[in-house]
């Protein structure tokens, strides 16, 4: 009852983006993806959500999802997207719903305000999704995406959230509480795989790490592993140190220090 | 975090509303059918015929004639070819992700048009076998397949990586209209005397011609398209998030697309074929639903087969009192009510296009 990705590969055109990634994900932890820009992330979670064409294969609870019907896949994971647009003027909580049309059994129809409260915007749900900010569309969007698969297991199979950076447009508070929200889902017994930019939220958040660098997989372990010096370095391509406290007359903040 | 105790008030329910208007719809379009029966030119009413039942006398043959061959035919294929086109234009929006796209904006009607002037004109080089085949369909066939040939060409050349270029989708419509008017064109040059008075018979933006054998060869194929959409409804909404997204939601994209192509192909092929080309009810209708009862498909599409039906009704009515006992064609009524409601749409809304 993994998500298994195995030698994955992805071109577009002539260029190729994936050159052989395998990862395997387990329900209950938190699987965090980085790396560089471009380096195949979302092409990656692409793979794994079956929305674009790849050599190689990936299993979701022991099914192969090349054989799976949208429907099924719908039931047994959601997907947040790095940018979503929205075509037509649906109120925030018609668009929280969409995510529920998808008709998983079991989910009571106050799913979508639940969703909504628990990222904080419950008050918003007549507000029209274009009207607002970047970071409230990006939390209107995860609400979709909790609503989808409300509950972290299902007939006895742990369901899946694959998050496209969850948290690049929102401020430090709600970083944590999007975070917070993904650990939960994986403490209840789902599965959580999020493409991260934010080193200090993934050291903070992340049970499992993938260091992704040029289409390949760098490194792939526990935090403490994974996040060294030396691969740090060798990814992103300058010299980074980790846990070196700054020069003393900067101010930093990390996440580390906060409490609710 | 905000508990759900904190929630006071339930979120505003427009899934209802658009529900109830299919009913305050339903009704006003009785109304518009009752209206459209009422007046002509003879000064024949329904209301006098009724009254003339009522009393047990039997209608004239003047009267049986005016109501059952002129007005009911009429009746019936304004309602189909305003359902058709409302639901055309909404289901277009709705693949496109865009509610500027209008079959007879981005040539889609244009290309229908060409399909039922090629099938008049070079129609009888046909095999005699497929002609008894598809006998009194053949022009509304072929408007639905010219309808489907521009849509997909439209579509392939406008959408990117599930994600549709307004600009290109215009300019294209631009050039694909263009290219299909002057193959109508040539077309027309080629025609002999007969084949154009089927041409006039055909299509001129107008109800004119209406007649229960054009109700009967246009009505199955729009009906059929309309069905269709109407079960678009839950895929066209997931589409509104892109078509990754609505797959990974959980609906067939590809089916989805597929459907909806066909259904907009058929409905503006029929309609086209029967009534030429009758502007901006595709547009405006699905609009005005939107601001009255929300954008969500489940609802729309059968609001704007309602609303299409009744103002392309009550239009014809328009078009037959103005200058009687001479009328005007249907689609410069529409296009002098619609084109200002559409260019209001513009004023009001400018980043309706950017986005
Ligand atoms: N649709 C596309 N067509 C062509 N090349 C693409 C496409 N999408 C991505 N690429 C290329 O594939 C590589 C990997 O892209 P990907 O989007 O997976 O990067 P990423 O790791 O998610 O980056 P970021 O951190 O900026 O989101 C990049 O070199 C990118 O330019
Ligand atoms: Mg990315």
């Amino acid at each position: 009852m993994s998500l298994i990705a195995e030698d994955i590969r992805v071109s577009y055109g002539r260029r190729t983006a994936l050159r052989g990634v395998s990862l395997t994900a387990r329900p209950g932890e938190v699987t965090a993806i980085v790396g560089p820009n471009g380096s195949g992330k979302s092409t990656l979670l692409g793979a794994i959500t079956a929305s674009l064409p790849f050599d190689g294969a990936v299993t979701l609870n022991g099914r192969d999802i090349g054989a799976m019907k949208p429907w099924e896949l719908a039931a047994q994971r959601a997907v947040l997207p790095q940018a979503s647009r929205l075509a037509f003027p649906f109120t925030v909580i018609e668009v929280v719903r969409l995510g529920l049309q998808s008709g998983t059994a079991g989910d009571s129809p106050d799913v979508p305000m639940r969703a909504l409260a628990r990222v904080g915007l419950a008050h918003y749900a007549d507000r029209i999704f274009q009207e607002l900010s970047g970071g409230e569309a990006q939390r209107v969007m995860l609400a979709r995406v909790l609503a989808q698969v409300w509950t972290p297991v299902a007939d006895g199979q742990p369901r899946w959230l694959l998050l496209d950076e969850p948290v690049s447009s929102l401020d430090i508070a709600h970083q944590l509480q999007v975070m917070d929200i993904a650990r939960s889902f994986a403490r209840a017994g789902g599965g959580v795989i999020a493409v991260m930019h934010d080193l200090n939220l993934t050291a903070l958040f992340a049970d499992r790490v993938a260091v992704l660098a040029e289409g390949q997989c760098l490194a792939f372990g526990t935090p403490g592993e994974v996040l060294t010096d030396d691969i740090l370095s060798r990814a992103y391509g300058c010299a980074l140190r980790v846990s070196a406290p700054p020069p003393a007359d900067i101010p930093y903040i990390l996440p580390h220090a906060a409490t609710a | 975090m905000a508990a759900l105790s904190e929630i006071e008030t339930a979120p505003r329910d427009r899934l209802s509303r658009a529900r109830a208007l299919h009913w305050g719809l339903a009704g006003a379009f009785g109304l518009a059918c009752i209206v459209s029966l009422q007046v002509g030119a003879t000064n024949v009413t329904l209301l006098a015929m009724l009254a003339k039942l009522a009393q047990g006398e039997a209608l004239s043959q003047m009267e049986r004639v005016v109501l059952f061959d002129i007005r009911l035919p009429r009746l019936a294929m304004g309602m189909l070819v305003g359902a058709a086109l409302a639901v055309s234009g909404a289901a277009m929006q709705g693949l496109f992700r865009n509610p500027l796209a209008d079959p007879g904006i981005v040539g889609v009607g244009a290309g229908a048009g060409l399909g039922a002037i090629l099938a008049i004109v070079l129609g009888g080089l046909l095999p005699a076998a497929m002609i008894d085949l598809i006998g009194n369909q053949l022009v509304p066939v072929a408007a639905f397949l010219g309808g489907w040939g521009s849509t997909l060409l439209l579509y392939r050349v406008s959408t990117r990586h599930g994600s549709t270029s307004v600009a290109t989708m215009l300019l294209a419509g631009i050039a694909l209209g263009a290219l299909a008017g002057a193959l109508s064109g040539i077309l027309v040059y080629m025609a002999d005397d007969r084949q154009l008075r089927d041409l006039t018979f055909w299509g001129l933006g107008s109800l004119a011609g209406a007649s229960w054998a054009k109700v009967i060869s246009a009505g199955p194929l729009i009906g059929l398209s309309i069905g269709a959409a109407l079960m678009l409804g839950r895929g066209l909404n997931g589409l509104a998030l892109g078509e990754a997204t609505a797959a990974h939601i959980g609906i067939d994209v590809q089916r989805m697309k597929s459907i909806a192509i066909l259904a907009v192909a058929g409905a503006t092929g029929a309609a086209v074929a029967v009534s030429g080309g009758i502007g901006f009810i595709g547009i405006v209708v699905p609009h005005l639903l939107r601001l009255a009862s929300g954008p969500d498909h489940r609802t729309l599409l059968l609001n704007s087969a309602l609303l299409g039906a009744i103002l392309l009704v009550l239009a014809d009515v328009i078009a037959r009192v103005v200058i009687a006992p001479a009328e005007l064609p249907i689609g410069i009524v529409t296009a002098v009510l619609g084109a200002p409601v559409f260019l209001w749409i513009l004023l009001k809304r400018r980043g309706l296009v950017e986005k």
